[in-house]
């Protein structure tokens, strides 16, 4: 099993290549063979990997990175074979329809997702962001997605995707409502942290897409870690930062209105 | 451009004594002066921040004014901003008749609050925040202003470092023609901010962590280093080195300044414009040797003598705390500073060789940005071959990393209980040696005032 790392210098600012070191090593721990395939940005992207995990990254990268990848299409070609992506912030937005160029234009994205990304003016989206993820994932056991949200424009999805789930806490594609776009075996969200190492759950939920059911593993620390992130979340989005660095009087009037 | 000489001395560093400030500014000054003298009573920090605050609301104007008349050096970049500005500080006034924010503290309310405090017509040398130089440097018009380097950190403040360094170009475009920009030609994001000046001193200082350099901030193309990423630079190398991008040709300028890095210490030397001078400091690493190389750039392109400016450097072995060996209970603790994977790219060669055990403290406040997904660009794979304990408000997600990266570890949630922990770890110990010796605890921005304060160095 082979998980493509996809042009991480032009889509990797936000640590995302940690989900591909996720996927392998949630493998490897498991007995089974993985490596990750690094592509830079001058070389050719195999179409033959199992997972390509595609990252954030800044706008004038990003439209490099849509530019080479609409060229030789091998995400296209990967994804009719049945490969599974991960495709994350300017990721999800480069797998999109449009999204917003360095100059705030239409740029043509891989059309794969059926989603489009503008900028309308309003202020960034920054900062923790919690995500109940939809009944069908909801049921075969994926608990609230956790993640850190870092994005200047919003994305509008189309009939052709669904999006991950109800955002709880945060701002998600748009609004505060619904964040993500997925459709078939492709995965696109907003949320950095890296996502896999916040949310192993969702890790081992796209392992099982390519590998079929998988065995349990010890994820003492990664579920803490989600865990302590599901619970502050909500609470550190509102106060715009740890709860450590609140004011005793911001965290007594938080506790005072019941929130 | 030399460095000495005729178009040096024209910068006039001792400028003639200025006139009274403008009552509404003494009456800010006094006031900041004032509060921040009751905060640091009261045991709530410096005062810094609040003194200033409190200048710049009763006098918008006052950066301007208080560094009028002054020379004002400013020393910005992602890392080494601190380091650097004592450095040059020393340089530039071994005696101490400086103005300058030695506590880090870098917006427009510490610099305000330095400003205040110094002597009148003393130099000033100050570090500034790389978001907020622009405006800073329109404010404070500086003679010299030394850019190290451009790198991610704290991305939820500023987002992208390729807009750091558009404003940055901007700045330099429109500074006053007697602005000299001491830039790090080694780093192309610098170097093409830097570009936009009209006096520039091209320094090659190196450049470990090229992550966020290899697009080309010009063109977005790509950006080729040519060279082994690790090798320290050579002189003989000097002309093969460096790095270009391969569709605009946007390429490192002629140095007129360069580091020659030999690892072991002993024979590094700082060339400029061709006279080469030996190089002994008293901090450790490469990245404290690219300092003083933008340093002494910056003291030479005001005028200043080179060896004698050395000497004063060599003199700086503790700033603000880092590299200084504490005791934390039992324990003796090496405080090291990394904030971002630039600055661990550095960190590493520092630490003692294993099994040395290491304690990395992570914190996500303001200060560190909110969001610690830095931590995956960091290879801390180099640290399998040692016990490591991480700890600090965001020890879990560094203990996930640690546990993906397979380094044998564990998560202490308490800064003092880590370092004992690492301490009393007993893979650590050097075969035949008794105790672990100093442990290596590296953290990150407010992590590491937490250490200091707790082991009652306050910063």
């Amino acid at each position: 099993m082979t998980v493509a790392l996809v042009y991480p210098e032009l889509l990797g600012t936000y640590g995302d290549s940690g989900n591909a070191t996720v996927l392998v090593q949630r493998l490897r721990r498991r007995g089974q063979e993985a490596r990750a395939l690094t592509v830079h940005a001058d070389q050719v992207v195999p179409a033959t990997c199992e997972l390509y995990v595609v990252g954030g990254g800044e706008d004038l990268p990003q439209e490099l990175a849509a530019a080479k990848l609409r060229a030789a299409r091998p995400l296209h070609r990967a994804v009719e074979a049945g490969s599974v992506v991960l495709a994350v912030c300017a990721g999800l937005q480069v797998l999109g329809e449009r999204f917003a160029g360095p100059d705030g234009r239409a740029t043509d994205g891989l059309g794969i997702l059926d989603c489009v990304t503008e900028r309308t003016g309003s202020p960034r989206a920054i900062g923790e962001i919690l995500v109940q993820p939809a009944a069908e994932w909801a049921g075969q056991g994926l608990p609230v997605l956790t993640g850190f949200e870092n994005h200047g424009a919003v994305t509008e999805l189309g009939p052709g995707c669904r999006p991950v789930g109800r955002v709880i806490a945060g701002v998600g594609n748009h609004d505060g409502t619904v964040e993500g776009a997925v459709a078939g075996r492709v995965w696109g969200t907003y949320m950095h942290g890296p996502v896999l190492a916040r949310n192993p759950c969702l890790a081992d939920m796209l392992l099982s897409w390519v590998v079929g059911s998988l065995g349990p593993l010890d994820d003492t620390e990664p579920e803490a870690l989600h865990d302590e992130r599901a619970r502050l979340g909500s609470l550190e989005r509102r106060l715009g930062g740890p709860v450590q660095e609140a004011s005793r009087w911001a965290r007594l009037r938080r506790a005072r209105s019941g929130q | 451009m030399p460095l000495t000489g005729k178009n040096a001395g024209d910068m006039d560093h001792r400028a003639s004594p200025p006139g009274p400030f403008p009552l509404r500014t003494r009456l800010a000054a006094l006031a900041g002066r004032s509060l921040a003298r009751l905060s640091r009573r009261a045991g709530r920090g410096s005062g810094s921040v609040v003194g200033g605050h409190a200048i710049l609301a009763i006098d918008r104007s006052a950066l301007a004014r208080l560094a009028a008349g002054r020379e004002t050096f400013l020393v910005s970049g992602t890392n080494g901003k601190t380091t650097t500005t004592k450095l040059v500080a020393a340089a530039v006034s071994p005696t101490g008749h400086v103005v300058t924010n030695v506590l880090g503290a870098n917006l427009p309310s510490g610099l305000a609050t330095a400003l205040a405090s110094g002597p009148r017509g003393a130099p000033a040398v100050l570090e500034v925040d790389e978001a907020w130089l622009p405006r800073v440097a329109t404010q404070l018009g500086p003679s010299v202003m030394a850019l190290l380097n451009l790198s991610r950190d704290q991305l939820d403040r500023n987002n992208e470092v390729r807009q750091v360094a558009q404003r940055w170009r901007q700045a330099c475009q429109e500074a006053s023609p007697s602005l000299v920009v001491v830039a790090n030609a080694d780093d192309p994001l610098v170097a093409w901010a830097a570009s936009g000046a009209k006096r520039v001193i091209w320094v090659g200082a190196g450049l470990r962590w090229k992550a966020d350099a290899t697009g080309c901030p010009a063109c977005g193309g790509q950006v080729v280093f040519a060279g082994a990423s690790d090798s320290p630079l050579r002189l003989e190398d000097e002309p093969l080195a460096g790095w270009s991008c391969s569709e605009c040709g946007l390429c490192r300028p002629h140095l007129d300044v360069l580091l020659d890095w030999r690892p072991g210490g002993g024979h590094s030397a700082i060339v400029v414009h061709g006279t080469r001078h030996r190089l002994s400091i008293g901090l450790p690493g490469r990245c404290n040797a690219a300092n003083a190389a933008m340093a002494l750039a910056a003291v030479a392109a005001s005028g200043r003598d080179a060896e004698a400016a050395l000497v004063a450097m060599a003199r700086v072995r503790d700033v603000a705390g880092r590299y200084a060996t504490v005791k934390v209970g039992r324990a003796s603790a090496r405080l090291l500073l990394a904030k971002n994977p630039a600055g661990w790219a550095e960190v590493f060669d520092m630490l003692s060789p294993p099994p040395a055990p290491v304690v990395v403290a992570i914190n996500a406040r303001t200060a560190d940005g909110h969001d610690p997904s830095w931590l995956w660009d960091v290879p801390f794979e180099q640290l399998r071959d040692r016990f490591v304990v991480s700890t600090g408000e965001r020890g879990l997600d560094l203990a996930v990393r640690l546990h993906y990266a397979e380094v044998p570890h564990a998560y202490v949630p308490g800064l003092h209980q880590a370092v004992e922990a690492a301490a009393n770890n007993p893979g650590s110990r050097a075969p035949g040696g008794p105790d672990p010796g100093v442990i290596e605890v590296v953290a990150n921005y407010t992590a590491f005032h937490q250490l200091l304060s707790m082991t009652g160095r306050r910063p």
